[in-house]
């Protein structure tokens, strides 16, 4: 199942560039940076957002979870944002590396926890 | 007339709201024509209930003749059927006719609509001049219209109007009939207001009531859809589509509700097993099979969906939106799928598959028809998401139906499949002429094989061309992907190999790690069903080696290279060489010792620390490292030591070579850890902000000059490392670091090399080699850069003190210290070390010599024996092998050379810098130094080698004559200039040449002293004579020392040699102050007398008449003495003559006595002036000092004054020092060349001043007057 999202996900950033370099072009400065659904599948939602430095975030979310509207991905999106900035800010990480922060990792999960 | 009169209501487009006409209908009819024209020719705003924005439409309408079964029924909300507006037509003129017949037509016709509580009328009056001439007798003809307003509309005049002159072309006409229109328009939008306004409320009000038992949503369906065709018909496309939007929004809600629980009671008729699954419809504006299924609440949740879309799309495309079309069918798809999941329909297997299918074909060639090809490729991204649903689809039903296996389809598919055909139903007539209907390619792909597999290469080709072109290239790989495992189940690897390893790249290239490895294990199958044997060896390690697989996997593959590898090779077939990237890597190496740098025949490990990123454990038959070979620097390196490869160390591993020897390569860490390369280094440069007036400094900074490589975000994530698994080539090495038989575990491993040494040179690691089997892993370079040094190195003997500085006159230790380099000692060998008396070697048994491997261990101790010969002291050397230092210790002692002592500066000749800077060091001390040479001999060289040896002298002496009277003294001043303490006794003196006229007394302690560094002990002897003394006196002073912490007390002698002249007292002086006459002491400020009396005291001697020159004057030996009294401290003032010249006679105690007179300055106890008394030699005297010794000059008043004065009388002036008479001193200057007489001092001890240190008191002077003395 996982390799299956890696498939997904990958793909998934075609439309991101698409949708980077389409939003680029109207206006560079103040765009925002949730690109909504990326791409729907028979399964899943695929949903983007691109931070300013171009870092992607995709959340993938099962198709018959209907109860996550636009605004409640969007907002999900903000904090991941806000927990990966604070991991970007921690002195002692090596940008690059694999991610090994408790907070970020328990902030994830309770998303994860909290749409399920 | 009224073509739509007798038809039944059809519904397609064509619909327009109904106008009913009553009264005169010839008269209708002929304005009929024009009426239909006109009408729609201008728009009219049209303000709407609810905040809806107004909006400008064009009016058009169906004008029926008005029958009583038109009007609605109460209950009847077909609004489509529903008439507007009602008109009643007339062009009565005549009020009688009127009267008769027209009002109660009218009037009927009211009631009959009245009836039906419909209150939208007209009533248009048609006046023609035609009509008017025909009847002159006519009343105003605006009586007619007056009458009808008066009888029908009270209040209401604005429903009854005049159209004049409708058929005839004035502007009269014209004017009527715009004015006719803008009223009928108005009425007719009114009408709409209200009759739309109340359908709706009708509407909400049901739709309130959902919640009720027996709502269905089906007859809401049909009311809400009601209004959409009304819009529809007023082409007012958006609130159609709205109102379409709102049923869906319904319906998907209702579904989710009763996913979460919440049934009711109408979804179970959508809750039926699926019976057809034949796609959606879009050729029709309105699909009335399934609209009838809905009404009577027949329809299947797919039907409904269906009919929903089909009117969607059709509203869409009116809006000429067909890309909103594709993109709503995907969702629509994927949403029907979920709600049929939701509702927990069954579904036969592949019936939604076959639905999909047919679906997204249907709307791909609805869309197809709309468009041209060019806006068609244009919009590939809203179309492209359909292909590849369909290919999926097509897919899976293939796969289902068994058409993608290699043997077809068995009896069981081929039962589902005529099942799923049997759900299609018939095809509809609307695409039974067309070849390409969807339904027809879904009917042939099922038919065959070989028609499946061209449908499903077609669609895959399409889908992937669009993502092409797109430019989403993930997508279309991933396409690709699929159709490769379509290829591979249909047997044919070559063609899914190409489209595999093209996924692959642009996995590896974006770091996806767990593709990767999905992807490889795909590929492995494929090269090992085209035998590509070192293909699919190299994948099986990658993926042996890949930590997403899981172990079983892992060790499959393993044991795939194992197996192949143990295979006996047929024939001559070569070994295969695969990239060890896979297989391990390489993480650290090691040199023992650590520098690298090992000299001929040294041993120098290399331990290699190779981590296997096997499962398993691994046999190697063989691991080799080659190494290239350069003689680049080897034999220069030869006199260099070990201490100059301190200078190659860098070269180990450049970059991260660390100290210890251990070169780290760069983690190439397992796949899937994303590697990154590294950033580059920092630039920093420091910024300075000053203001440009005055140069303050406002700000200062760091400022990083390449940020903008820093900051530059690498794409997500590096790449994983692509292992070039070609142009992996064996190099021949000539030389190899081999080992055999290694057990690679998986994890770390170390495993150690001995590093070939046998020639000098540089080493360079190149390759790394793991044999197993057939298979050779070859890790082609072996980077950083890793190299050892192998050195050759004569020979070398350096002797070096063991203190700082060497002191003469005690015993020192000498370190001796041989590198032995490529020479081994061997038994016999010894050093011959030439003796010199001024520093023997003094041989002491105990001593001991070290043999030190190359790394400083100690390898041997062994004691050194010594054969000391008259010339030679010869040293057997211990056996040492090559490459080791022996050191050994030997104690010199230097003596002290007794003579006077070369000046430190005179060592400085001997030319080298180094010892050159150490003397200067030392002049601070004062220590004088003594330069030993020893010229060694050693057995590997038949040259000398010659070590100069440098000592320090502790000690410097000085001495002084001290007289008496006639009595003398001799002081002896030695002076401890080392840094030792010293223990000093048996201070002696002693005549060089004894004679027994002359005795020394020593009035010495006799105890040993204590000397601290830097610190003088003083000596005294009184020199005693029988007979006259002789004129020069040669002594030798000695003193035995030795160094204070010794623990024996062994003194070495120190002497001390010196020469004293003149030693017998010639003269004596003494001086007396008397106060002015009449006066008990001195006062300040009034004259005193001096009276200085000179005594002869000794008998001339021989020497004395040859120095100075004594002139016979009357008989008596004379010589010329020169006094001179100074008062250098400015107690006194001399008053008068101050110098002067007295004639000596050479005899026993003749006495010259010289008054003068002195003033004193200040009061108390003043000491004498001083009185000198120097040898005056007559400019014909022979000189015997040089003439310009610093005697002339010792002082210069007096050679300058009194030069001049000679033989001259007195001067009489004031002289005290400093005083100079400048303009004097000008013209005696002038003196200078002249041949004239000169001043010689006496020797020390030839003048004894007996008045020396005395001291006369002085009292202030009486008055209170001070005298000032300006002093300059």
């Amino acid at each position: 199942i996982e390799l299956k999202f890696h498939y997904t996900v990958h793909t998934s950033l075609d439309v991101v560039e698409e949708k980077v370099s389409a939003v680029g072009k109207v206006i560079v400065d103040q765009r925002e940076l949730y690109l909504g659904l990326l791409y729907p599948t028979e399964d899943y939602k695929v949903y983007g957002y691109v931070t300013n430095s171009k870092v992607k975030f995709v959340i993938v979310v099962d198709s018959s979870n209907t109860s996550l509207r636009d605004n409640e991905i969007r907002s999900m999106f903000r904090k991941l944002h806000n927990s990966f900035t604070d991991v970007m800010c921690n002195p002692f990480y090596n940008p690059g590396d694999p991610i090994q922060s408790k907070v970020f990792d328990s902030m994830v999960s309770s998303m994860m926890v909290q749409t399920c | 007339m009224e073509p739509h009169e007798e038809k039944p209501i059809i519904y397609t487009m064509e619909n327009k709201p109904i106008v009913t006409c009553a009264g005169d209908q010839a008269l209708f009819t002929s304005l009929y024509n024009s009426l239909t024209q006109q009408l729609p020719r201008e728009p009219m705003e049209w303000r709407r209930s609810y905040g809806r924005a107004p909006k400008m439409i064009h009016l058009e309408a169906n004008f029926v003749q008005f029958k009583e079964e038109l009007l609605p029924k109460e209950g009847n909300r077909a609004l489509l059927t529903f008439p507007f507006l009602h008109i009643y037509w007339t062009d009565c003129c005549d009020t009688e006719v009127y009267k008769a017949s027209v009002k109660e037509d009218i009037v009927r016709w009211q009631s009959l609509l009245r009836l039906h509580s419909t209150t939208d009328w007209l009533i248009v009056v048609v006046e023609s001049d035609t009509k008017k001439k025909n009847k002159t007798n006519i009343l105003p003809r605006t009586s007619i219209v007056d009458k009808i307003r008066n009888d029908f509309c009270n209040k209401q005049s604005d429903r009854c109007v005049i159209l004049s002159d409708p058929l005839k072309d004035s502007s009269r006409s014209q004017e009527s009939w715009s004015s006719f229109l803008t009223k009928l328009r108005t009425l007719l939008l009114m009408s709409f207001t209200k009759n739309l306004g109340r359908f709706e409320d009708d509407m909400r009000t049901l739709r309130e009531k959902r919640t009720e038992p027996g709502w269905s949503f089906c007859d809401y369906f049909m009311v809400q859809e009601e209004l959409a065709f009304v819009f529809e018909m007023l082409q007012q496309f958006e609130d159609a589509l709205v109102q379409y939007d709102e049923l869906d929004a319904l319906f998907t809600q209702y579904v989710l509700n009763f996913g979460a629980g919440d049934g009711a009671n109408w979804l179970c008729s959508f809750c039926q097993p699926l019976r057809s699954w034949n796609g959606l419809l879009l050729r029709r504006p309105i699909d009335m099979e399934k609209r009838e299924l809905i009404q009577h609440g027949q329809a299947s949740l797919l039907d409904l969906r269906s009919y929903l879309f089909s009117r969607q799309c059709t509203l869409l495309i009116f809006l000429l939106r067909p890309w909103e079309v594709t993109q709503r069918a995907l969702e629509l798809l994927h949403n029907c799928v979920q709600e049929l999941r939701l509702l927990e329909v069954s579904v036969p297997p592949g019936a939604l598959d076959c639905w999909v299918f047919l679906s997204c074909l249907e709307v791909l060639q609805r869309i197809e028809g709309c468009c041209d090809r060019a806006q068609l490729e244009a919009n590939c991204s809203h179309t492209v998401g359909l292909w590849t649903y369909a290919t999926e689809k097509l897919k899976s039903l293939g796969s289902l139906c068994g058409l993608v296996s290699e043997n077809g389809p068995n009896s069981e598919d081929l039962n589902r499949t005529v099942d799923l055909l049997a759900g299609l139903g018939a095809e509809r007539p609307e695409t039974a002429n067309s070849l390409q209907s969807p339904y027809k390619k879904l009917k042939e792909a099922l038919s065959s094989v070989e028609a499946f597999e061209k449908h499903y290469l077609e669609l895959s080709h399409a889908a992937m061309e669009m993502y092409r072109a797109i430019g989403r290239m993930r997508s279309a790989r991933l396409v690709g992907k699929s159709l490769a495992e379509f290829y591979m189940r249909k047997g044919d690897p070559q063609r899914a190999e190409a489209f595999l390893q093209e996924s692959l790249k642009s996995y590896l290239a974006e770091g996806w790690a767990l593709p990767v490895a999905h992807t490889r294990k795909q590929i492995a199958e494929c090269q090992k069903q085209l035998g590509q044997t070192d293909e699919y060896l190299q994948t099986s390690a990658l993926l042996a080696s890949d930590t997403h697989l899981t172990d079983m996997e892992r060790k499959h593959f393993c044991q795939e290279i194992l197996s192949f590898a143990g295979q006996t090779a047929e024939g001559h077939a070569q070994k295969v060489v695969l990239s060890m990237n896979a297989f391990a890597q390489l993480r650290q190496l090691q040199f023992r010792p650590a520098t690298a740098v090992v000299h001929v025949g040294a041993a120098l490990e290399l331990e290699l620390s190779l981590r296997s990123l096997m499962p398993v454990p691994v046999r190697l038959e063989q691991l080799a490292v080659s190494v290239h070979f350069s003689l680049e620097k080897g034999g220069a390196r030869g006199r260099a030591g070990p201490g100059g490869g301190a200078g190659n160390r860098g070269r180990v591993g450049q970059g991260q070579g660390s100290p210890c020897g251990t070169v780290l390569f760069p983690g190439e860490s397992p796949p899937g850890a994303l590697p990154r390369s590294q950033p580059p280094a920092l630039e920093l440069y420091e910024i300075q902000d000053r203001s440009p007036s005055d140069g303050a400094l406002n700000s200062a900074g760091v400022v990083c000059k390449n940020v903008h490589l820093l900051l530059r975000r690498q794409d997500s994530s590096a790449s994983l490392d692509t292992p070039s698994s070609t142009a992996v080539a064996v190099e021949d090495g000539a030389q190899l670091l081999k080992t055999h038989d290694v057990s690679l575990l998986p994890g770390n491993n170390n495993i150690l090399f001995t590093a070939p040494s046998r020639e000098p040179g540089t080493y360079t690691l190149r390759q790394l080699c793991a044999t197993v089997g057939r298979i050779q892993f070859v890790l082609p370079h072996i980077y950083p850069i890793v190299q050892y040094e192998v050195y050759s190195q004569e020979p070398q003997l350096s002797v070096e003190p063991l203190a700082d500085n060497l002191l003469a006159g005690l015993p020192q230790r000498v370190k001796f210290i041989i590198v032995t380099g490529h020479y081994s000692i061997k038994r016999g060998d010894a050093l011959q070390l030439s003796n010199s008396d001024a520093m023997p070697i003094l041989s002491s048994s105990g001593c001991v010599a070290r043999v030190l491997s190359s790394d400083s261990e100690l390898v041997a101790e062994t004691t050194l024996s010594m054969q000391s010969s008259e010339k030679v002291t010869s040293v057997s050397l211990p056996l040492a092998p090559p490459y080791h230092s022996v050191e050994f210790q030997l104690e010199v002692q230097c003596h002290i050379p007794a003579g006077p002592v070369r000046p430190e500066s005179e060592r400085l000749t001997n030319g080298e810098p180094w010892h050159r800077a150490r003397s200067r060091q030392r002049t601070s001390s004062g220590m004088s130094v003594v330069d030993q040479k020893i010229s060694i001999d050693c057995p590997w060289s038949i040259y000398s080698t010659l070590v100069a040896l440098t000592f320090y002298i502790p000690f410097k002496a000085k001495h002084l004559l001290l007289s008496s009277g006639k009595r003398k003294y001799i002081q002896v001043c030695l002076q401890n200039v080392s840094d030792m303490n010293f223990h000093v006794s048996d201070q002696q003196l002693a005549e060089r040449q004894q004679s027994s006229s002359l005795w020394l007394q020593s009035l010495n302690a006799k105890a040993k002293q204590l000397v601290h560094s830097k610190q003088s002990v003083f000596c005294l002897w009184e020199v005693k004579w029988t007979c006259e003394p002789p004129a020069s006196l040669q002594c030798v002073f000695s003193i035995n020392f030795c160094p204070a912490d010794a623990q024996r007390s062994v003194f070495t002698p120190y002497y001390y040699e010196f020469q004293l002249d003149n030693v017998s007292t010639l003269y004596s002086l003494s001086a007396d102050i008397q106060p002015a006459p009449g006066e008990q002491q001195c006062r300040t400020g009034t004259l005193c007398g001096l009276e200085v009396s000179i005594v002869r005291l000794a008998e001339p001697s021989d020497s004395e008449q040859q120095d100075e020159g004594p002139v016979e004057t009357g008989g008596f030996c004379t010589t010329k003495l020169m006094y001179e009294v100074v008062d250098n401290s400015s107690n006194w003032a001399v008053c008068g003559k101050s110098s002067g010249i007295v004639s000596m006679p050479v005899a026993a105690n003749a006495t010259h006595k010289v008054r003068m007179e002195v003033m004193p300055l200040f009061a108390g106890h003043l000491p004498f002036p001083s009185i000198k008394v120097l040898k005056y030699l007559p400019h014909n005297a022979p000189s015997t000092i040089p003439p310009d010794t610093d005697g002339c000059v010792e002082n210069d008043n007096i050679s300058l004054l009194d030069k001049g004065l000679d033989d001259q009388a007195d001067t009489s002036s004031i002289r005290s020092r400093g005083s100079v008479h400048s303009l004097g001193g000008g013209s005696e200057q002038q003196q200078r060349g002249l041949p004239m007489p000169r001043l010689e001092p006496f020797g020390p001890g030839q003048v004894f001043n007996r008045s020396q240190g005395c001291q006369v008191l002085v009292l202030p002077s009486k008055d209170d007057h001070v005298l000032e003395v300006n002093l300059t």
